[in-house]
């Protein structure tokens, strides 16, 4: 992404809604850039701000006479007065940094929009996550942080170490050349996302081991992580296990995502 | 959908915060997806939602590209729930956000009676999502749950901030802006209901709640 200097009048706004913090008002030029290296390319600028389409000179020609007066017009916050930023076409490895940060990118891998997983809310068509397995979806850089390749490569690597299965349908798996070692491509290694999640699946039994190796990994890291741990519920919809062992490892279980369990394969089915 | 999965806030902070959403997986049951979903939203207009959204246009309240400079002084602040109905134009996660329990509750009884074939899934806290599913006389089949966050925790913002951002996962909601609403409702030089509005808008996929929004708005 980049910023018009023809058409920007360094109102600001723009440097608020950044979720990298990206974006600065260069004193030296009085406009607002952003900064490549941090800029992930998530559009949230692009697509969240509302244009207006005023003319530049008009509007820094109307700030400066209030500057001077002493005066301040209090516009809203969500806007971009002269409709200044412009996207740029991103080119290989770059345009690895939009597609794991602009959630309307679908993933070419997956076709999933968003993260790009399906994770356990098609689990009741799609069986991803059986019983007597967990499934941990294993976020990098949510919320507002971000992450660089390099930091998702430490944790694949320590996993695969642990002999897990990644899973295929995942943007990330599909970004490795070598899913047994699990080693991403070497030419993303310099790419910062918003995030991206690596999907596992093991036994039950081995739930605590893997949060612990988890845990032992992020100490390295210079991110966040949020840590989703899928299961199937007994024919009573009840969780009387992994519920149980998350609570004695000192989790809180405030909030999930519940499938509730009312789809069916219907392709090819005549309706 | 982790965009839902990982708001930040003790269970008793989702009292008001039930997002039910329909999915359609990829070769299963993706045929005739389109209409179902329409249908899902339709259905849940009449149970009065505080936003409605499909993941690839956005929620009920969105950036104009073509603001009038009026609107400084005069800007619509409701949302358009028939435009995200209308709008909906491909296959895509579809959701539903409600601030009151009952009205989730009854929504996931008409979905389940509708029986549309696609995956349903209800994020909420963990025991709100069971009694919905309870009243409507269902059993969970899975159940996805958010361990919250970890590694460099210094790295992120102060807990009222939180509370707002992270109810877009996709990350749309910056901390600074969240952090400005804050502020400026603090200030005076704007309401609860127009600083969520402001930052409902930059929810790329229509799951933000404003009316929690506006309850975590409004000063102590």
């Amino acid at each position: 992404m980049r910023i018009d200097p023809a058409k920007c009048v360094a109102c600001g706004n723009c440097t608020y809604v950044c979720p990298m913090g990206a974006i600065r008002i260069d004193p030296a030029t009085r406009r607002a850039t952003v900064q490549r290296d941090e800029c992930v390319e998530c559009y949230a600028c692009y697509n969240g701000l509302s244009q207006e389409h005023l003319n530049p000179t008009f509007v820094r020609t109307v700030r400066s006479v209030f500057q001077a007066l002493r005066l301040r017009f209090d516009p809203e916050p969500d806007v971009c007065p002269t409709a200044a930023f412009a996207p740029e076409e991103l080119v290989w490895p770059r345009v690895v940094r939009r597609a794991f940060s602009d959630p309307r990118v679908p993933h070419e891998s997956t076709g999933v929009h968003g993260r790009g997983t399906e994770e356990v809310k098609t689990n009741d068509v799609s069986g991803r996550v059986g019983p007597g397995e967990v499934g941990f979806t294993i976020e990098f850089g949510r919320p507002g942080v971000g992450v660089w390749f390099r930091d998702i490569q430490e944790m694949c690597w320590a996993l695969a170490r642990a002999g897990v299965a990644f899973e295929k349908k995942n943007p990330v798996t599909s970004l490795m050349t070598d899913v047994a070692t699990g080693t991403i491509r070497a030419d993303i290694m310099g790419e910062k996302v918003l995030s991206a999640i690596v999907e596992i699946k093991v036994p039950v039994a081995r739930t605590e081991e893997i949060i612990g190796l988890v845990r032992d990994v992020e100490a390295r890291l210079d991110t966040v992580i949020a840590l989703g741990v899928g299961t199937r519920c007994d024919a009573d919809g009840e969780d009387t296990v992994v519920g149980p062992i998350l609570e004695r490892l000192g989790y809180r279980l405030d909030r999930a995502k519940t499938n509730i369990g009312l789809g069916r394969v219907t392709n090819g089915i005549a309706s | 959908m982790t965009n839902t999965l990982h708001r930040y806030g003790p269970a008793e902070s989702f009292r008001d915060d039930f997002i039910v959403f329909a999915i359609a997986s990829k070769g299963r049951n993706d045929e005739g997806a389109l209409e179902k979903l329409r249908r899902f939203l339709e259905m849940a207009l009449t149970f009065g939602p505080v936003n409605l959204g499909d993941a690839l246009h956005g929620g009920a309240l969105r950036p104009s590209r073509e603001m009038n400079p009026s609107s400084h002084w005069n800007r619509d602040t409701r949302p358009d729930f028939r435009a995200v109905i209308d709008g909906l134009d491909q296959p895509t996660t579809v959701a539903a956000v409600f601030d009151k329990r009952h009205s989730a509750e009854d929504f996931v009884k008409a979905v389940k009676e509708a029986d549309l074939g696609l995956s349903i899934n209800i994020s909420t806290s963990v025991e709100g999502a069971e009694q919905c599913c309870h009243a409507a006389g269902i059993a969970r089949h899975s159940v996805g749950y958010s361990l919250g966050f970890e590694g460099k925790t210094a790295k992120l913002p102060e807990e009222e901030v939180l509370l707002l951002s992270t109810m877009c996962g996709h990350g749309m909601i910056s901390h600074a802006l969240a952090r400005k609403m804050l502020d400026w409702v603090k200030e005076g030089r704007r309401t609860p209901e127009q600083a969520a509005c402001y930052l409902t808008r930059f929810c790329s996929c229509g799951v933000f709640n404003p009316a929690r929004a506006v309850r975590l708005l409004k000063p102590d």
